[in-house]
């Protein structure tokens, strides 16, 4: 018996022992560590009103600004700088309360009247925000204490929360932060070299966890190949988005860096208007969704990387449902389509094509796939900046090629204005009613209940999602590997020491 | 004096032309700063915060009005003034271009002569064909090799990037710049070498020579005293063009290299197409190019006072 016990004794001390080496290991990290963080972006200014660019949220969001709730990496809308809020019943009054004992980094307290002054930086008129649109339901913020923020909506918002995780909260004293800064987050800016870094470091008054690294250090690179030396060559710790599948070659296999792919938001998108002959046959666009191999064009482009999605609701959205199903690659029934729609020798279509990778290679393969149903495409090249003079403002096209990067962006299916000209009253009124919602079960409920008719709809084709993927060297843990909305929070970054 | 006029005009000329170029490209300025959801007021605010709602002419009296007071303007993008940004990657280009162009001079200039007074000996025409060889190469695939090597494999130098605090941070600054001087100098080398070789045979079967030989001075002395001079000439004029032609193809170093010089700000500038920075750059280099033949010219002069007659008498 005894013999028994202290055998069992043995090896619950070598379990324990095993279970407690990650942990001790864990521990073994330098919190002084200078994390250096190469990418391809680099912000234009430091003002996320300012048109600064994907590089801006990339190092600043949730590291130098907070906001009143953070979407964290997994997809998740968290409260961050406020410490609870209620709803009125109708749904138009919402009450929060600040976290008290929180300061900014030129060391004021964070009041109610600098939330009312960052909200409003964002719906202000000189403001080139993304997300202006989404708070123009706010008709009034008051600020009864200098703890309490009310804001008075002219319709209901479920999302109004999830907004809000995009609006920094900057100190009211700070006017012009293009090139400055004044936020709450862990680290503060502690200088920027156009073109080339940015470094942020650790903040001692910080009001939260204090971060698990002492400075990080953004290098920003304009060419893809650069960048990897710079990982190869130990002048970087972590990659934040690799660009291309050829480059991961050295980097898989070696132990001496961790490759990771995450899930992105950004959808690849062969966009039609809906409004004009052949598109506003829904037989025809269900006929081009059948006729393509995605999963040999998602092969083509990005390897084993990337995934195929049957809509343009990206798996970490809530309202997400796999539709790959739906007009499954069937060149068969694709032609039987063409036919019911009156096309039995197909048709012809002029194909606008952005100039950037990876558009023209799909274009490309598009162009092959639908030649084998008599479907022939012309490919248009155009820049940019003509994409968004002639098929965003104009709508002046046929098809289009596009990535699509915003997370929850399955609203603009609601749009009957948008570029793509999509237009069904029962998509509309869900996306309305869903945003209108007391509950955000009701929100996903009636979002996936659209995200399902769009598909049926063949309302687009969703090609693929592209892959996120982030390489670092392998003494390199605790980054975000989604990636979501650009942002890469570096406060849990270890390094080993 | 005649020369400095010149100079003045064709750098007038030259703004006329880069403000109407730019203007001839198709799309928005305003549109490169709104991603999609922008909403036609937003387009339009940002329109008129830029200027570019103004009719062409009103753009261009302020454009010229401000390069008289030295006022390149401010980005669209970045908000920042144009001058002081240019400066910024002024101290990575100008020590870059400089560094390269003097590595050169030290590497062609006597392998240049060695190659022209040793034609006929194996190493003399060795040095003529590795130059060839030097010419055919691009140089971003010399940049691309050197990093391979030197970067990657020995682990001996920076791969590319350029230190946050600049130059203020000099051990590292300075490595930075090793393989991108190599890289430039090894090509501009090569092509230099193959002119002050061809200058150098020219000099070599000249008359002067000959009778001073027959004077009885000695090669080398014949060479260095008469030679040299003569031969400089042609030369300096290449060195004018070459170093112009360096200056302006440092924009392909500097991505190989991702150095944040004034190649790269263009570059940037002309995808966001953020006018006062494309403006701006291209303006300085021009300028930098003018002033760069002018020194040349300026230099030729002293060297040879037959072309300092020849403008006296006209």
């Amino acid at each position: 018996m005894s013999h028994i016990s202290r055998r069992n004794l043995l090896v619950a001390a070598l379990l324990a022992s095993v279970a407690v080496s990650p942990a001790v290991f864990a521990q073994d990290f330098d919190a002084d560590a200078t994390i250096r963080i190469g990418s391809l972006y680099e912000p234009q200014n430091l003002d996320n009103t300012a048109g600064a660019g994907q590089g801006i949220n990339e190092a600043f969001n949730g590291n130098v600004y907070e906001a009143l709730f953070q979407l964290t990496d997994a997809g998740a809308v968290e409260p961050k700088l406020s410490a609870d809020y209620t709803v009125s019943d109708d749904g138009l009054v919402y009450t929060f309360t600040l976290k008290q004992g929180v300061t900014f980094h030129s060391g004021e307290p964070l009041t109610a009247a600098d939330v009312k002054y960052s909200i409003e930086r964002v719906t202000a008129e000189t403001s080139k925000s993304s997300r202006k649109k989404s708070l123009s339901t706010i008709t009034s913020i008051e600020t009864p204490d200098d703890a309490t923020v009310v804001i008075t909506l002219s319709t209901r918002s479920i999302s109004l929360p999830y907004n809000l995780s995009y609006v920094w909260i900057v100190n009211d004293a700070a006017t012009d932060i293009t090139a400055t800064e004044d936020g709450t987050g862990p680290y503060s800016l502690e200088e920027w070299r156009r073109g080339s870094a940015l470094a942020l470091s650790r903040f001692d008054g910080y009001w939260g966890d204090a971060p698990t690294n002492g400075e990080v250090i953004y290098t920003y690179f304009t060419d893809a190949t650069a960048l990897n030396n710079a990982l190869l060559t130990n002048a970087v710790d972590v990659v934040t988005s690799v660009q291309s599948p050829d480059s991961l070659a050295q980097f898989t296999g070696n132990p001496a860096y961790t490759v990771t792919e995450g899930a992105s938001t950004t959808k690849e998108l062969l966009a039609y208007n809906d409004r004009v002959a052949p598109f506003d046959n829904v037989k025809v666009r269900k006929a081009l969704a059948r006729a393509t191999d995605k999963a040999k064009l998602l092969n083509f482009i990005w390897g084993e990387y990337g995934t195929l999605i049957g809509s343009f609701v990206p798996p970490t959205d809530p309202w997400y449902v796999d539709l790959t199903a739906v007009d499954a690659y069937d060149v068969e029934s694709a032609k039987a389509l063409l036919a019911e729609a009156g096309f039995p020798d197909g048709f012809e279509f002029t194909l606008d094509t952005p100039d950037y990778d990876p558009h023209p290679i799909v274009a490309q393969f598009l162009q092959a796939e639908y030649a084998k149903i008599g479907v022939k495409v012309n490919i248009n090249i155009i820049t940019a900046n003509e994409w968004y003079t002639k098929i965003y403002q104009e709508k002046n096209f046929q098809a289009t090629l596009q990535e699509h990067v915003n997370h929850r962006d399955i609203v603009f299916y609601g749009n009957p204005d948008f570029y793509w000209g999509y237009n069904n009253p029962e998509v509309v009124k869900l996306v309305a009613d869903a945003e209108a919602a007391g509950s955000v079960d009701e929100q996903t409920a009636k979002l996936t209940e659209a995200n399902k008719l769009i598909a049926e709809d063949a309302a687009g084709n969703w090609l693929y999602l592209y892959p996120q993927i982030v390489v670092s060297a392998a003494t390199v843990t605790g980054y975000p590997v989604n990636g979501l909305n650009s942002q890469f929070f570096a406060y849990d970054i270890e390094k080993a020491k | 004096m005649r020369r400095l006029a010149i100079l003045v005009l064709s750098l007038l000329i030259a703004a006329v032309v880069l403000f109407l170029l730019l203007r001839l490209l198709p799309g928005d300025p305003a549109n490169a700063l709104l991603g999609v959801g922008a909403t036609e007021q937003q387009i339009a605010a940002a329109r008129a915060q830029l200027g570019s709602d103004q009719p062409l002419y009103a753009q261009f009296l302020g454009f010229v009005g401000n390069l008289a007071r030295f006022d390149l303007g401010t980005s669209f993008v970045s908000r920042a003034a144009v001058l002081d940004e240019i400066g910024n990657r002024m101290s990575v280009t100008l020590p870059l271009t400089l560094l390269g162009f003097i590595v050169a001079l030290i590497i062609a200039v006597p392998l240049g002569i060695v190659a022209a007074v040793r034609s006929t000996r194996w190493y003399g025409a060795a040095i003529s064909v590795v130059s060839q060889l030097g010419i055919a190469i691009p140089v971003f695939w010399l940049g691309i090799l050197l990093v391979t090597l030197f970067a990657i494999n020995l682990r001996l130098l920076p791969s590319g990037g350029f230190p946050l605090k600049g130059w203020a941070n000099f051990g590292e600054a300075s490595t930075a710049m090793v393989l991108p001087v190599i890289t430039i100098s090894l090509v501009m080398a090569a092509s230099l070498l193959r002119y002050v070789r061809a200058a150098t045979l020219d000099v070599l079967g000249s008359d002067y020579i000959r009778t001073a030989r027959a004077l009885g001075v000695s090669f080398p002395e014949a060479l260095i005293r008469h030679g040299m001079r003569n031969g400089a000439v042609p030369v300096v004029s290449i060195l004018g063009i070459e170093l112009a032609s360096t200056f302006l193809g440092a924009v392909v170093i500097e991505r190989v290299f991702s150095l944040p010089g004034l190649g790269s700000m263009l570059l940037l500038a002309i995808q966001q197409r953020d006018y006062p920075n494309v403006q701006g750059v291209l303006f300085v280099s021009t300028l930098m190019v003018l002033l760069i033949g002018f020194a040349a010219d300026l230099l030729q002069r002293l060297i040879d006072p037959r072309l300092r007659d020849r403008t006296r008498t006209s």
